[in-house]
């Protein structure tokens, strides 16, 4: 039967959404991650990014695996437990013009990953580093990780008895330039979010609470769909525009805080939290804090400052990316190896 | 005090005036670590190199900033031996820590230059004693107190000079040298030399057999540590990205490269066609080598020891997924921290296999400052090539101390950035497996991340991959990679800077060796042949892995042995692994491994008892 397949939806550079598909997901049905994949397919369809300008980096765990489910248009680097944030440093460094996005765990980040991550966050490398965070180890079949909230419970009856690392307060502090959390299954939160992350410039870092359905979805858990559908608490709404779209945006109604972009595109933050300002540090992370405290899981933009310098602004670096320059560029003229010689004679 | 050593020096300079030692004795410099003696050092060593006489300067210090005991040894051959020598006939004393001890370790008819109020002659009747008031000659010339203890250092070098018959003039040269563009500092320093020099002149009568005459054996030469030299040779390969974190005695080679890079490589907008950066671990150097490779930059870091083992899971990554990136491992003694001031040829077996699993990397192995220059330049080259980290082995000896060399040629070949495809390969071919052995080479093509084409992406990981990079967990996929690579190995075998032989093709028995070990054994070869009239082949070995020449020099003699700066016989063990099994049986070791550089004589003396000669 010959019917016309209607044409696909194309986005603005003329692409539809299956360029931005993956591989098949190995994950467990109904995981997290798989809705966080769909979620960045959405982002980067509607953002129009060119694929292949996107590097996908992650480390090692079920997170990990999914730069495999999306987006197979763009090279990706699988590397090892732990270490994304210093091999995306380099790739960045050899290639300071694709645009990164990381995806990592809790036990990856929070766990064998803080040292790298700590330092990631202080350089301010213009990077997207996303926590698909369950607070479990799920290919090992189940510890806790160290996002894992006090009084947790494990499928085994094991209560977790130490404190969670905030990922997002500690990124606060230690100076990424925009830090939110949010719910793999808030579909609307998370891809406002995303589409605003992948217009700034600087570290990116988001903690999406992603449910494991087999090892920690149970009650007592605190990652579960169940808790998190019952305590997620927003501090805004996220209204995103992207400056290719031709809408007016009228400015600051008391109750909305207007952030211009680095790439002109306009994030509006409806204050769900009186007089919440994503731009004072110490209140940001003293919210967390007592968030923590009172057993909140707060989502949101929590902070954002689209000045501060990157990694890459502070190298001074040429425009052009230093993996192809010509030689002429990289291999000093004889007259300076001879200059040199003639010092050390 | 003062007269009563100068009477009995004139009765020994009596017999020792027969036999005069011209440029051809080691001077060691005992002081006190951060007392500022580094630039005085320097300034003799330089000083015996502008009189164009072949010298050589080790500095053997302590893993500390300041207060801990530290020597220099100046060794002045004519002969252009450069080894470290067992004895130094000549000492500057200016510990008082150590000052009997040093003054004890002086062979008979040796001299010693010290304070005078170390009153060291009681120790020794056999030796040429010159006791000097430096804190008086400083205070005199250097009316700053807090700067006296660092002027002191320059006293010695001019009552040095004055007593070796160093020319006043090249000490000022090499002062200037030193001190370039500060007139003010170099005035105080020259004036602290004179005063050392007018001092010894007008109160010594010479008494001692020692003394440096004018020759021609330095002409055109230079003087650079290897740690500068591979500095050197990394940014005329043209390194884009340097990742690292400090170790001694490392450091210094990051340093180096930084200096350089800053002179020659900004562009004339002002910005940088590089990026250092101090990482926060080694293990984050290495995962930004690694990234950056990847991303198709040339990369590297520089460290030691305890920075090897702590990058060994990346090294396998490396290895595995076949990623560029330069390694400079100089080495100190381990295990553990070790001596970390103190060199040893002791890393590398776990370089060559740094990593769990089937992991084997290309390591090379410069033997002088010259080599530390091209393997530097030879590395990157290779390592794009390959697609896999290479490793470039100094060690403490020959990366912190100064050597003489002829003066390092410019690189005649372009940058051989190996096997890319850009997005005008892609639009012809259609597609390509990054990891499919297209060129019977064992070596894939890669793309470079944000290469604008449809089909030019694909899954760099480290489990389990097919030619076309996709997951894979079958037994014949598996097997085929590991194959690949143990031929892309062989690959590497025959582009690997080859061996270099001293032979005369009528030794049945064969010397081998790799990197430091070459400047001992070179004059240990001498000495065989004036003491025992024998000579012996010898192997310079340069890389692993070892070309084909080496198993043919081991199956050409009847006994080979492996003369190596380690305990446990590290390159015999790699040789014994690689070589037919009768020819195993053919290698015996000399080994040296107590933190100083191995000596010629040490050499000589084991093979002497090993042969029964």
């Amino acid at each position: 039967m010959a019917t016309a397949t209607p044409s696909p939806k194309l986005n603005h550079i003329g692409l539809p959404v299956l360029e931005y598909r993956g591989g098949k997901s190995t994950l467990c049905a109904g995981c997290g991650h798989n809705a966080i994949s769909e979620r960045i397919i959405d982002a980067m369809f509607e953002m129009g990014v060119q694929p292949e300008r996107v590097i996908k980096m992650s480390g090692i765990g079920c997170s990990s695996k999914s730069p495999a489910y999306f987006m197979s248009r763009s090279h990706s680097f699988n590397s090892v437990h732990g270490r994304m944030p210093s091999v995306t440093t380099g790739a960045l460094l050899g290639n300071h013009t694709v645009s990164a996005l990381g995806v990592s765990g809790d036990g990856d980040t929070a766990s064998i990953g803080v040292g790298q991550f700590v330092h990631l966050l202080r350089r301010n490398l213009p990077m997207i580093y996303i926590i698909e965070d369950n607070g479990v180890y799920g290919l090992t079949k189940g510890q806790f990780s160290a996002t894992a909230d006090l009084g947790s419970k494990l499928k085994t009856g094991v209560v977790n008895d130490l404190p969670a690392i905030d990922t997002c307060a500690l990124a606060i502090q230690l100076g990424a330039t925009f830090v939110g959390r949010s719910f793999s299954g808030d579909k609307k939160q998370l891809l406002a979010m995303l589409k605003a992350a992948i217009s700034h410039n600087g570290t990116v870092m988001l903690d999406v609470i992603s449910p494991c359905v087999t090892f920690n979805d149970h009650e007592g858990s605190t990652k579960s769909y169940k808790f998190l559908q019952e305590n997620d608490e927003p501090i805004n709404e996220i209204g995103f525009v992207p400056s290719f779209e031709d809408i007016e945006v009228d400015y600051d109604s008391g109750q909305v805080y207007d952030v211009e972009m680095h790439d002109g595109s306009n994030l509006r933050l409806r204050k769900l939290l009186e007089d919440y300002d994503p731009t004072d540090k110490a209140n940001a992370v003293r919210t967390l804090m007592e968030a923590q405290q009172n057993e909140e899981v707060l989502t949101g933009v929590f902070y954002i400052d689209t000045q501060k310098p990157t990694f890459i602004d502070l190298l001074g670096l040429v425009d052009e990316p230093l993996s192809t320059l010509p030689e002429s560029l990289t291999r000093p003229p004889k007259s300076a190896l001879e200059g040199l010689m003639k010092s050390l004679q | 005090m003062a007269t009563g050593d100068l009477a009995l020096g004139q009765e020994q300079g009596a017999s020792s005036a027969r036999q005069r030692v011209i440029n051809d004795f080691s001077i060691i410099v005992a002081t006190v670590n951060g007392s500022g003696s580094q630039s005085a050092n320097s300034v003799l060593l330089k000083s015996i190199f502008g009189m164009g006489v072949p010298v050589s300067g080790k500095n053997l210090f302590p893993s500390n900033i300041a207060g801990l005991p530290t020597w220099y040894t100046i060794r002045a051959s004519k002969d252009d031996y450069v080894a470290r020598k067992r004895d130094s006939e000549v000492l500057v004393s200016l510990n008082p820590e150590t000052a009997r001890e040093d003054m004890l370790a002086l062979p008979s008819g040796g001299v010693a230059i010290y304070e005078e109020n170390f009153n060291l002659k009681q120790y020794r009747s056999d030796v040429v004693s010159y006791p000097v008031p430096f804190d008086k000659l400083t205070a005199a010339v250097c009316p700053e107190a807090k700067l006296r203890k660092l002027v002191k250092n320059m006293v010695f070098v001019g009552v040095v000079a004055q007593l070796m018959k160093i020319d006043l003039d090249i000490v000022e040269n090499a002062v200037r040298k030193q001190f370039s563009k500060k007139q003010k500092v170099f005035d105080l320093n020259f004036g602290a030399a004179k005063a050392g020099y007018d001092y010894a002149q007008t109160t010594f009568t010479k008494q001692d057999p020692y003394s440096i005459e004018r020759m021609d054996g330095t002409v055109g030469k230079i003087i650079i540590d290897g740690n500068a030299a591979c500095g050197m040779g990394a940014v005329f390969a043209g390194v884009t990205v340097i990742a690292w974190y400090p170790i001694t005695p490392s450091t210094s080679l990051i340093e180096a490269a930084t200096d350089m890079l800053k002179k020659f490589r900004i562009t004339s907008d002002g910005k940088a066609t590089f990026a250092v950066v101090q990482a926060e671990d080694e293990l984050a150097a290495i995962g930004m080598v690694l990234g950056a490779g990847w991303a198709g930059a040339r990369s590297m870091t520089s460290t030691s020891g305890p920075g090897i083992s702590l990058m060994a899971e990346f090294a396998g990554l490396g290895y595995f997924a076949e990623i560029p990136g330069v390694i400079f491992d100089v080495q100190r003694t381990g295990p553990a921290t070790g001596m970390p001031t103190r060199t040893s040829q002791a890393d590398l077996l776990s370089t060559a296999f740094l990593s769990h699993g089937d992991t084997k990397h290309v390591v090379l192995l410069p033997g002088s400052v010259s080599e530390c220059f091209d393997f530097s330049l030879a590395a990157f080259d290779l390592t794009e090539r390959l697609q896999t980290p290479v490793f470039v082995l100094t060690d403490l000896d020959l990366g912190m101390n100064n050597w003489m060399s002829e003066p390092f040629a410019y690189p005649e070949k372009p940058l051989d950035r190996g096997k890319v495809l850009t997005a005008d390969d892609l639009n012809r071919l259609g597609g390509f497996a990054r990891y499919r052995d297209v060129d019977g080479d064992a070596i894939g093509w890669r793309t470079l991340p944000g290469t604008n084409h449809p089909k030019a992406a694909y899954f760099t990981r480290g489990s389990g991959h097919n030619d076309a990079a996709q997951y894979t967990e079958k037994p014949e996929d598996y097997i085929a990679l590991m194959e690949r690579l143990s031929r892309k190995f062989e690959s590497a075998r025959k582009l690997v800077p080859g061996p270099v032989t001293v032979k005369d093709g009528t030794s049945k028995i064969g010397l081998l060796a790799f990197g430091t070990t070459d400047f001992a054994l070179r004059e240990s070869l001498d000495q065989i042949k004036s003491e025992y009239g024998q000579s012996v082949d010898y192997m310079r070995v340069r890389a692993y892995p070892f070309a084909h020449e080496i198993h043919d020099f081991v199956a050409s003699h009847e006994r080979v042995y492996v003369v190596e700066q380690n305990r446990d016989a590290q390159l015999a063990s790699l040789l014994k692994l690689d070589l037919p099994g009768d020819q195993v049986v053919k290698l015996r070791s000399i080994l040296h491994y107590n933190g100083l550089p191995i000596d010629a004589l040490t050499i000589t003396e084991e093979f002497a008892t090993k042969e029964g000669l």
